[in-house]
């Protein structure tokens, strides 16, 4: 719990095998091949003074200060940028280098302000601990010389300024943009003494491509790009290291903190899903966290037309709980259920889960993954054995050929979507299955090989179309088959999807793809030495979802690309906990570790430790649970940190269910939609006010911490503690540790997980156990996870889609999201992160938009057969004729009016990116918006007011 | 019979009206139907004659100069075709005493040839050097390069066949052949008139250098200066690929070597070889840092041998002659022929190849004939904007890069410019710091700050200010800028500066010797 700053190296580490000795100050070293002698000086505590280099970039040698001198050679080079050589004897220090580098820091000072007294970087500053450490006492160069010291300030961007008159035109933010961002929003403009960093063409940073992501602003040495909330509140004094609560990159952060304040969130280098890169959503937007529209004291109330009452928390838990048992009592057991979030803790949605099935007797829990990534865990745990993916991150950066199937990283997962680009700007080759052009498809030293621009729901088709061209142009990997794969399913396999109707000539017409595409790409994928596939929602979200996830693994089976690293299988995941919430049993028919409610020796490992019977049928699925509500059978719901009333598919009958329950209990930081329907409002904790773990895309285990008091004093799983004892099951956990060791002692993949290796190792990839006890980044390395070891080839026909374009609904309607905000955008929407998307708008093509009158911005209705809505148009080639797109993060979007509940026919997840619309020029919001804002308004009006 | 009469097309000759002699001459041969033919012939480099005229006769190649226009109807009076005497008659030009001791290897053919001829080069001894070439091995040719003892004619003098050896020995799918014009030193011409006189040559030595290293394309980085460079570059390499010289099958050997020109982004920093990558990459010229080598990792990161139009030039005589041939010519460390540009208030400014060893003395006045002014020459500046003052007492400085080493100067790429003693040299001194100024490409916090505080500190100086604190504190900058600068324009910026302090204190307001500390 203190500030020590995280060590800098100066240069990036080198992984060579081969190493070299050499003397530095008359200390011998070694070092990996290629290491620059800075950083193999600072390896052994000698620290050569730099501005201009950092180990999260590529050394620049512009500063002069890290010169040195070497034995043998000329002048003073670098040791930034001068690797290190057999033999080599290296000074550091002496009186010819000291006058150099006071030399350059007088420079420096003769065209900087002196006022570090009251700068916001005072004491967290690389240009005032340089000029200390070179003994610079006195500037004396003219005062009245030229200089920058009149720059006008920058202070566009919400999170940061930008203040040029303290540069050193070190370059660290153009490097970090470029490098680690790989944005390029960042040049240099001007020669010589004019140079000054400049936003896109000398833009403000707002009006340039900045993402703000940070990166810059983490490497700037001194007090130019500065975080506003330091420049506010003073630097901070002590740092706790947790883990991003928004999307499944899981990225590692110091909270920097000032007493229980945040003051910044500040990316940790050791963080190995991000090493020391963010995103703006992690980076800058914990603001919600602290926001006024927080509900920090439980209420209740008998009816949704009735006022909120604020009362103390045994009344709420209480309340709840004997609403929970006279519903049971008079309509059964199985009358209610309750619903985790993939935004809580592991041990928060195992607790819930165990609430559900111990504690209220029945298996009616289920989690919002369903509405995003339960294809992928009955897809991959069908082929593979495992429901995840099978890789890590940083797999990547050995990745030859890279396909992108319905996911857009850099929007959704922008930190591996940086990574990615590094890779990409390597050199690696890409392909981007998706119906609309993602920024990936052409962004800066990044352009995709092949962009198959499929329509929307003929994914399907198009992966077999891939598949049979490896098939029938001998691209199969046989060995690979023959050795690691059943070899009965392959030959079926192989036949199937060598008929010709999966030809992509014979599938063109399908997909849209011209078949000469889809035959190159195929080629580029099966030949790679690496070949890795990505994708996202625009896999999962469809009728065929499961389907598609199969066919997938097929491919990557056919092709020997799984088992080592650079390859593999990889669901981009959406949410920050949605690995980890199916991991922990939130879905009605598994148990934590996806092991079936009707396996007899699970079920009965659990009952001994839980000490009740449970039941061996799975329990009902969100849609059976609303379906069962409208049918008046359902009637009580436990929903811990989900906004199903947003999130979920063809709103108006979720409404519909919601209404008619009995008792909805909400467990949330906010009066959220789904609260709105609610009758006990049990108000949750941040993310900064708990202990726990998530669990990331890559299947990594990383400590959450508490770095503030609970707002509302209690963290969620004590709250699901507190419901479960007054309901009659009795838990007593201390501290999540406790919950963590029983996860480990009743899961084997788990088996050796606890939280003082978490604390040991940072962060661990499950499954973690006695013969993988640091845990497992490759999946499936000698054997697939499946009983007999061997991958399972499956049949995947296409089946079309019944949502169907009509003379009515003429346009496919898909959906996505934007980099700024985070899924229903309850916490990003009470952030600055509005700036940058302050509403849900309609891509649509401009040939659309002319044949329907339409102009950017005006208004428009998007009607389908389940509903209608209103947004404003955005015209846009990044969509394909026929095609419209729109993201979903604002309430009163209703972009889920008009979805549908087709869905995945293996896991009922919602075929959200697939409706068929009419869209057409309006003056006015649709009849459901009015209506809903009526009752948003009248609900907040019931809030409680003293 | 038709007589020949040779009219320079070198741009400095028709800076002085070439081009309007060519044409009088052409309308009074009509006028008094007389049968001439005009080749446009490349300059001899003697520019105080130009525009020099020639005529072939029996008995040689007979000058008249400088020639204007007006003169031309007086030389057809004076039946010049035949040789006739006339005010502007100079005798045989290879008479002449200032080209008749020079030792011309790189410039045997410049201003005798029509330049973009390709059978006018055939027939004076060109790509002799390549059929060698050809006939042996990439490791043979590059020791006849390192026998020959030649070194990097652009400004840093390391030995060329070091250089192409380490980028024979790098292996890579492609390697770059890129020769530097980017010709930006003041006073400097060399490669104008080897690109312009006789582009063959240049041709030539880049496609030996990839032909010994096994780099297939080659790029020259010209000034975009150079207009008529561009031109006579483009023509030549047009008529080589025709004939076989350049493209997929070298004269039938299976060789292939590809030759493009590319525009310079007009600054000076562009010359320094990495910034000049940047730039041909398309990226602003900002200098990288070293290592890598070019050599290693250079041009799209694949080994490059970076080399200046005169290396490159000098390579086919070397292959044609053998190594031995050249190394024969020079002295010391410096072996064979440097062409020196002479420039700046001189009588005879010109260009001047010769051995190393002469004297700076004998090229300003048995060459150059002394001040144009007539006034004593106070200082010379030998190596362009960033090579040192030398004074009087210099002069006898024999030309060879390590003698210039040793009083802490340079030779440069073989530039001289000269002033006589209405120069002030804290002036001079001020003017070298703004030209860093203005030519720094900022990468560097020595250079990119040091060059406008170096300005405001001399002219503080020049305005007597604090001289006790300002002359240590341009000795400190001077010390900063020299051993912290990441490239040689920073790094060098001292050599003017610090020399005229040095040799001119007088005129830096230092009248005792203790303020000249
Ligand atoms: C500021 C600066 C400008 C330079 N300009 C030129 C130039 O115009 N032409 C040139 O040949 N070399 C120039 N050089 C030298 C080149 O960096 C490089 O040493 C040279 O091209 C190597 O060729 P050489 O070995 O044949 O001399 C310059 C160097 C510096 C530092
Ligand atoms: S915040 Fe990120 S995207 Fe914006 S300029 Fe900085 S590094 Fe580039
Ligand atoms: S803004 Fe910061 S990082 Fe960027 S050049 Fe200036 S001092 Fe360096
Ligand atoms: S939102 Fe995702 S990418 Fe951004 S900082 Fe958080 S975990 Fe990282
Ligand atoms: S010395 Fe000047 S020109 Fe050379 S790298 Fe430094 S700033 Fe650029
Ligand atoms: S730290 Fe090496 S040059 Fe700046």
């Amino acid at each position: 719990m203190s500030m020590t700053p995280e060590k800098d190296f100066g240069t990036p580490a080198i992984s060579a095998t081969q190493m070299v000795n050499l003397e530095i100050d008359g200390f011998q070293v070694i070092a990996p091949a290629g290491t620059s002698v800075m950083r193999a000086a600072s390896s052994i505590g000698i620290d050569i003074p730099k501005l201009c280099a950092t180990d999260s970039i590529e050394p620049f040698g512009s500063c002069r200060l890290c010169v040195v001198e070497i034995k043998g050679g000329r002048g003073m080079p670098a040791s930034c940028t001068t690797p290190i050589a057999e033999g080599m004897v290296v000074t550091t220090q002496n009186k010819k280098l000291a006058d150099v580098r006071r030399g350059v820091m007088e420079l420096y000072i003769s065209d900087h302000p002196l006022d570090c007294l009251t700068c916001a970087a005072n004491g967290d500053c690389e240009l005032q601990d340089m000029a200390g450490a070179v003994g610079l006492r006195e500037v004396r160069y003219n005062p009245a010389g030229e200089n920058h010291l009149n720059s006008v300030k920058d202070e566009s961007n919400p999170y940061f300024t930008f203040d040029p008159s303290k540069c050193i035109v070190c370059s660290r933010c153009v490097r970090a943009c470029e490098e680690t961002q790989g944005t390029f929003a960042l040049t240099i403009d001007g020669r010589g003494f004019d140079s000054k960093v400049s936003p896109s063409q000398n833009q403000p940073f707002m009006d340039s491509e900045c993402v703000s992501c940070g990166a810059c602003v983490q490497a700037c040495p001194t007090a130019t790009l500065m975080e506003k909330s330091v420049i506010d509140h003073g630097t901070p004094e002590h740092a706790v290291v947790t883990t991003c609560a928004y999307c499944g990159v899981g990225c590692s952060f110091r909270a920097e903190m000032k007493g229980s304040q945040v003051i910044r969130m500040v990316p940790n280098k050791d963080g190995k899903a991000n090493h020391g890169h963010s995103c703006v959503k992690g980076r800058f937007a914990f603001g919600y966290a602290t926001h006024k529209d927080r509900i920090t004291k439980p209420m209740i109330r008998k009816s949704i037309k009735d006022h909120w009452q604020e009362v103390t928390w045994e009344e709420a838990i209480n309340y709840a709980a004997s609403e929970l048992k006279r519903i049971q009592e008079k309509h059964g057991k199985d009358s209610i259920g309750g619903i985790t979030s993939s935004r809580c803790t592991n041990e928060e949605t195992y607790l819930v889960q165990k609430l559900i099935r111990a504690g209220f007797g029945n298996n009616n829990v289920d989690t919002c993954a369903r509405v995003c990534h339960s294809p992928t865990g009955y897809g991959l745990k069908q082929t593979f054995g495992e429901s995840s993916g099978t890789q890590n991150f940083d797999s990547v950066m050995k990745a030859d050929v890279i396909m992108v199937i319905g996911a857009n990283p850099t929007d959704g997962h922008p930190v591996f979507g940086s990574q990615m680009k590094k890779r990409l700007r390597q050199g690696a080759k890409l392909i981007v299955v998706d119906p609309r052009e993602i920024d990936l498809v052409r962004t800066p030293h990044v352009a995709a090989n092949y962009h198959l621009k499929l329509r929307p729901s003929s994914n399907v088709a198009l992966i077999n179309a891939i598949a049979h061209v490896v098939v029938t142009e001998s691209l199969v990997d046989e060995e690979f088959v023959k050795s690691r794969c059943d070899v009965e399913s392959f030959n079926k396999w192989r036949n199937f999807i060598a008929d010709k109707r999966h030809a992509p000539e014979a599938t063109e017409s399908i997909t849209g793809v011209p078949a000469a595409d889809i035959r190159a790409a195929a080629k580029l994928y099966a030949s790679a030495k690496n070949g890795a596939i990505y994708y996202g929602l625009g896999v999962t979200e469809h009728s065929q979802g499961s389907t598609m996830v199969i066919g997938i693994a097929n491919l990557a089976m056919a092709t020997g690309n799984l088992g080592r690293e650079g390859v593999g299988v990889n669901p981009l995941r959406g949410q920050n906990n949605v690995q980890g919430s199916c991991d922990m049993g939130s879905f009605p028919h598994e148990y934590p570790g996806y092991r079936h409610v009707s396996d007899k020796a699970t079920r009965q490992l659990f009952e001994q430790n839980w000490g009740v019977s449970l039941q061996p049928e799975p329990g009902l699925r969100i849609p059976n649970m609303f379906d069962a509500a409208s049918d008046g059978s359902f009637l009580g719901l436990y929903v811990e940190g989900e906004d199903i009333a947003q999130s979920d598919p063809d709103i108006q009958h979720v409404h519909h269910a919601l209404r008619s329950m009995e008792c909805v209990i909400v467990q949330d930081l906010f009066l959220n939609e789904t609260a709105k329907f609610a009758h006990v409002f049990l108000p949750g904790s941040s993310f900064l006010e708990k202990n726990g773990t998530f669990t990331n895309a890559e299947r990594r285990i990383s400590p959450v911490r508490k770095v503030m008091p609970a707002l509302a004093s209690y963290e969620d799983w004590e709250i699901t503690q507190m419901l479960s004892n007054a309901m009659g099951y009795p838990m007593n956990y201390n501290h999540p540790s406790e919950i963590m060791a029983e996860i480990a002692r009743l899961t084997p993949s788990f088996s050796g997980v606890s939280y003082e290796k978490i604390d040991q190792l940072g962060s661990i990839q499950w499954p973690c156990t006695d013969d993988t006890p640091e845990g497992t980044p490759t999946m499936h390395e000698h054997e697939f996870m499946r009983d007999n070891g061997k991958g399972l080839f499956m049949l995947t026909e296409f089946v079309a889609s019944q949502e169907k374009v009509t003379q009515k609904f003429p346009l496919i309607l898909t959906t996505g999201r934007i980099l700024s905000q985070y899924n229903v955008g309850a916490q990003t929407r009470r952030t600055e992160n509005n700036a940058w998307h302050a509403e849900d708008l309609l891509e649509i093509h401009p040939h659309d938009a002319e044949d329907r009158g339409l102009k950017d911005q005006d208004w428009v209705g998007i009607k389908s057969r389940a509903g209608e809505t209103v947004l404003r148009a955005k015209i846009s080639e990044r969509v394909q004729p026929g095609v419209v797109y729109t993201t979903f993060h604002f309430p009163e979007s209703g972009a889920n009016v008009i979805t549908t509940d087709n869905s995945d026919w293996a896991t009922n997840c919602p075929e959200y990116k697939v409706t068929a619309v009419q869209v057409s020029k309006v003056s006015h919001p649709s009849e459901w918006q009015q209506d809903y804002q009526a009752f948003s308004e009248r609900q907040l009006e019931l809030l409680a007011k003293e | 019979m038709s007589t020949t009469i040779f009219v320079p097309c070198d741009s400095a000759a028709l800076a002085l009206g070439a081009e309007k002699v060519a044409k009088a001459i052409l309308a009074e041969a009509e006028k008094r139907k007389l049968d001439i033919q005009i080749i446009r012939n490349g300059s001899r480099g003697l520019f105080w004659l130009e525009p020099l005229v020639e005529i072939a006769t029996d008995k040689g190649r007979i000058a008249y100069g400088p020639v204007q226009a007006s003169d031309v109807t007086s030389l057809f009076d004076a039946n010049f075709l035949a040789g006739g005497s006339h005010p502007l008659f100079l005798g045989l030009t290879e008479e002449l005493s200032y080209l008749k001791n020079q030792q011309r290897l790189t410039f045997a053919r410049v201003g005798i040839t029509d330049p973009t001829s390709l059978d006018d080069y055939l027939a004076h001894d060109g790509y002799r050097g390549l059929k060698n070439a050809l006939a042996t091995t990439g490791v043979d040719i590059v020791k006849q390069v390192t026998d020959s003892g030649l070194r990097g004619r652009g400004g840093a003098a390391f030995p060329t066949g070091i250089k192409w050896n380490t980028v024979l020995n790098t292996p890579a799918e492609q390697k770059y052949i890129l020769c530097n014009a980017d010709e930006g030193d003041s006073g400097t011409y060399s490669d104008r008139m080897v690109m312009e006189d006789d582009p063959f040559v240049l041709i030539e030595g880049m496609t030996i250098a990839g032909i010994a290293v096994g780099a297939t394309q080659g790029y020259i980085y010209l000034r975009c200066e150079y207009p008529h460079s561009h031109k006579a570059l483009n023509k030549a390499i047009t008529k080589a690929y025709e004939a076989g010289y350049l493209g997929g099958n070298i004269l039938g050997s299976g060789k292939k070597f590809d030759l493009e020109v590319r525009l310079g982004a007009g600054a000076y920093i562009c010359g320094e070889e990495t910034s000049l990558m940047e730039s041909l990459e398309g990226k602003r010229g900002l200098v990288r840092f070293k290592p890598p080598l070019p050599a290693i990792c250079g041009l799209f990161g694949k080994p490059t041998v970076v080399n200046n139009v005169i290396s490159l030039a000098s390579v086919p005589i070397i292959l044609d002659k053998g190594g031995e041939y050249y190394k024969n010519f020079g002295m010391g460390r410096s072996r064979g022929t440097l062409p020196i540009q002479l420039a700046g208030n001189l009588k005879q400014p010109g260009l001047i190849e010769l051995a190393f060893g002469v004297t700076l003395r004998e090229l300003l006045y048995d060459y150059g004939g002394g001040s144009a002014s007539g006034r004593p020459i106070k200082a010379v500046q030998v190596g362009g904007p960033l090579g040192a003052y030398l004074p009087e007492s210099q002069f006898d400085t024999q030309l060879d890069y390590e003698a210039f080493a040793a009083i802490w100067a340079v030779l440069g790429h073989g530039g001289i410019v000269a002033f006589d003693d209405t120069v002030d040299m804290a002036e001079m001194a001020r003017y070298s710091m703004e030209f860093c100024k203005i030519e720094s490409c900022g990468k560097c916090t020595p250079c990119r700050i040091g060059s406008t505080r170096g300005m405001e500190v001399i002219e503080d100086i020049m305005k007597g200010h604090d001289l006790n604190k300002n002359i240590p504190l341009l000795r400190d900058l001077c010390n900063t800028l020299l051993n912290g600068s990441l490239c040689a324009l920073g790094g060098m910026t001292p050599y003017p500066v610090l020399s005229a302090l040095n040799h001119f204190p007088a005129d830096f307001g230092i009248t005792n010797q203790a303020d000249a500390a």
